[in-house]
């Protein structure tokens, strides 16, 4: 069983998933920033693998993106960095699919499950594609895919990607781009209603949380919460990314 | 036709919708309608009156006797500059103004890097009284001040983006990113015939009624239609009704920049390789590790570094010839038609102009250059190369 099947069959609630993006605000932080995520009491981790055009993110994570390809950052690189996060602590990588085709499914999926890596979150890939293309890839290698749905994902669609996953599914707070900061409270009455969307799979809530006050709201209706904007300004602000990174989970678990 | 997009978006290998789950509820409800919408009647009716009466349409051939007499060859010119704006932007901004009314939309976004499709859009929300916002790179706001200016006066905002190369691949990416975030109310307005499906094809069908235009006015068929293709859209306008008809030979040119040679080109297909760049599989400029590579040119129209998924399908299956010829040609080009013709074109179009220094001919073939857009925008680029 992979290790986030795991931490997901073991904690039930309260799950915290922090983002940050590889080879940002250093070129390599990574290893530094996810092992102290472990030790501050992060349940597993969500590393972004930069692009240069990434579509679905707000201004906060095109700019670690700009600055940690300005770094030097490539995918080979990420790998080797990858190896050495030897904490025990679920890895997911989110990517936009340009990278990854031009890089080479298979390849990319190799690396992956040689460094640890369980889960793939690609939000450009089409459900239908994955399907047809690469879900018997991602079984072969031991990656699950995480799949986005929205307020405004059809019950229709919602059972699709029900089928299609294998550990959790992430739900937008709203439909918008990562890091808004209007926080999550409009959104409520969708979160509220996520537990009766008859999902097998449990649901962990991203975008727009920014406060502790908004992952104590997501606890409630969710298994857990996943930061990425917040904490990518938390990195910025602070000179010590280790320092940072236990600031910050004490800030936004104080709630 | 043969050449159509398939059921699932795709032209051959290239094409479908590569978004966002977020972006899947506007994609969808624009897919489910946008040919029922465009096949109707009462919108056929619209549109086609706005195009003769406002635009001016249908656009002259013009036969270009003096550029004809240099080359010993028959050249005709599609006089798209002569359309209301100055590009043939307003074919495809028109359209999916009528069609957003239809989709009960009152605010519309764009893209642009000429600011040609700024201009046209601008033009057709003021006709039909909706909210305009456009997207343009800041470097493209410093090169193209005359058209910006154009844009504010029609009452659009016009938004500065800063990210990236800060042209037309940033502004497509920041109008997409305000879809995301503004989905009820708003008709995205993609300038060429890139983006995710449907869109390729739906500007297509906007832009089809240039070749239509020729083929009237035409006796007999051409030898020849050569077009400029940055994301593509006057060519594929220019094309369209030719495809079936192989004895035609259809040429796309690419901007060269400095030459393909150096890392100053914006020549996609010499120099692309497969990926998804805007949400649809085509050919972009992109590194070994898939970053997209920041193109250059002298024609902010022609700045990108993908191309429409038709002409990747069109050029991998030869029915297009697809070349490229440099900043310096184009110039050239562009000195060329003013002095032999008396008409300023854009510089776009005269990448389109500037093929046919690389061409042999026999004196009875006949060529159709698409001028897609004059050349006021670019007066200080001209001025500039003048001096």
């Amino acid at each position: 069983m992979s290790t986030l099947k795991k931490v997901l069959e073991t904690k039930k609630e309260g799950l915290l998933n922090i983002y940050c993006t590889a080879g940002y605000p250093q070129l390599n932080d990574l290893p530094t920033i996810v092992n102290a995520l472990h030790d501050a009491g992060v349940d597993m981790v969500e590393i972004g693998i930069p692009y240069s055009d990434p579509i679905a993110d707000g201004e906060t994570i095109q700019q670690s993106n700009a600055v940690a390809l300005k770094n030097g950052i490539t995918i080979d690189l990420i790998f080797e960095q990858l190896k050495q996060c030897n904490k025990n602590i679920p890895k997911i990588v989110m990517t936009y699919f340009n990278p990854v085709f031009k890089y080479g499914l298979e390849h990319f999926c190799e690396q992956c499950q040689k460094v640890g890596v369980d889960g793939i979150i690609i939000p450009d890939l089409p459900l239908e594609l994955y399907q047809s293309s690469y879900e018997k890839m991602f079984q072969k290698y031991g990656l699950s895919p995480i799949f986005l749905i929205t307020p405004q994902t059809s019950r229709e669609r919602l059972k699709f990607i029900d089928e299609l996953s294998s550990t959790f599914i992430y739900a937008v707070s709203s439909s918008s781009t990562t890091g808004k900061s209007t926080g999550i409270n409009e959104g409520s009455t969708y979160l509220s209603g996520l537990k009766n969307l008859g999902l097998q799979h449990p649901v962990l809530v991203g975008f727009n949380i920014s406060t502790s006050e908004d992952l104590a709201l997501v606890n409630e209706h969710a298994q857990g919460g996943i930061i990425g904007s917040a904490f990518i300004k938390h990195l910025r602000e602070n000179t010590s990314p280790q320092e940072a990174c236990h600031t910050f989970v004490k800030k936004i678990t104080s709630c | 036709m043969k050449y159509d997009v398939d059921e699932q978006g795709f032209y051959g290998d290239f094409g479908g919708a590569f978004i966002p789950e977020m972006l899947h509820p506007n994609i969808q409800e624009l897919k489910s309608s946008y040919r029922k919408i465009l096949n109707d009647d009462a919108f056929k009716k619209e549109l086609s009156s706005l195009l003769k009466d406002y635009v001016g349409r249908p656009t002259p051939l013009y036969f270009a006797k003096r550029l004809s007499e240099h080359y010993g060859a028959n050249i005709y010119l599609k006089r798209e500059d002569l359309c209301h704006t100055g590009a043939h932007k307003i074919n495809n901004t028109l359209g999916q103004v009528l069609l957003a009314q239809r989709l009960n939309k009152s605010r519309i976004i764009a893209e642009t890097g000429a600011g040609q499709h700024g201009v046209a859009t601008a033009t057709a929300c003021a006709l039909k009284g909706l909210e305009c916002i456009v997207y343009m790179g800041a470097k493209d706001i410093e090169r193209q001040a005359p058209n910006v200016s154009r844009m504010k006066m029609l009452g659009a905002e016009v938004r500065p983006v800063h990210s990236g190369s800060k042209t037309l691949k940033d502004a497509t990416n920041e109008a997409i990113r305000d879809w995301i975030n503004n989905q009820d109310d708003t008709h995205y307005i993609i300038g060429s015939v890139v983006g995710p499906d449907p869109y390729p094809d739906l500007v297509t069908q906007l832009q089809a009624i240039i070749s239509e235009e020729i083929k009237n006015q035409m006796d007999g068929l051409p030898t020849h239609v050569v077009a400029c293709v940055g994301g593509g859209s006057n060519a594929i306008g220019a094309f369209y009704h030719f495809l079936e008809d192989e004895t035609v030979d259809l040429i796309g040119v690419e901007a060269g920049g400095l030459g393909v040679k150096t890392d100053k080109s914006a020549a996609t297909l010499a120099l692309g390789s497969r990926g998804v760049l805007h949400a649809s599989m085509s050919y972009l400029m992109q590194t070994s590790d898939g970053q997209v590579i920041e193109p250059h040119s002298i024609s902010a129209g022609l700045d990108y570094p993908g191309i429409g998924p038709l002409h990747a399908h069109l050029h991998d299956c030869k029915r297009v010839l697809y070349s490229n010829v440099t900043d310096q040609e184009a110039l050239d080009a562009a000195n060329r038609l003013m002095q032999l013709e008396g008409i300023i074109p854009a510089l776009e179009s005269s990448h389109a102009l500037a093929y046919l220094e690389k061409m042999t001919f026999n004196s009875t073939d006949k060529i159709v250059i698409n001028l897609s857009g004059r050349g006021d925008k670019d007066m200080s680029t001209y001025i500039n190369a003048a001096t």
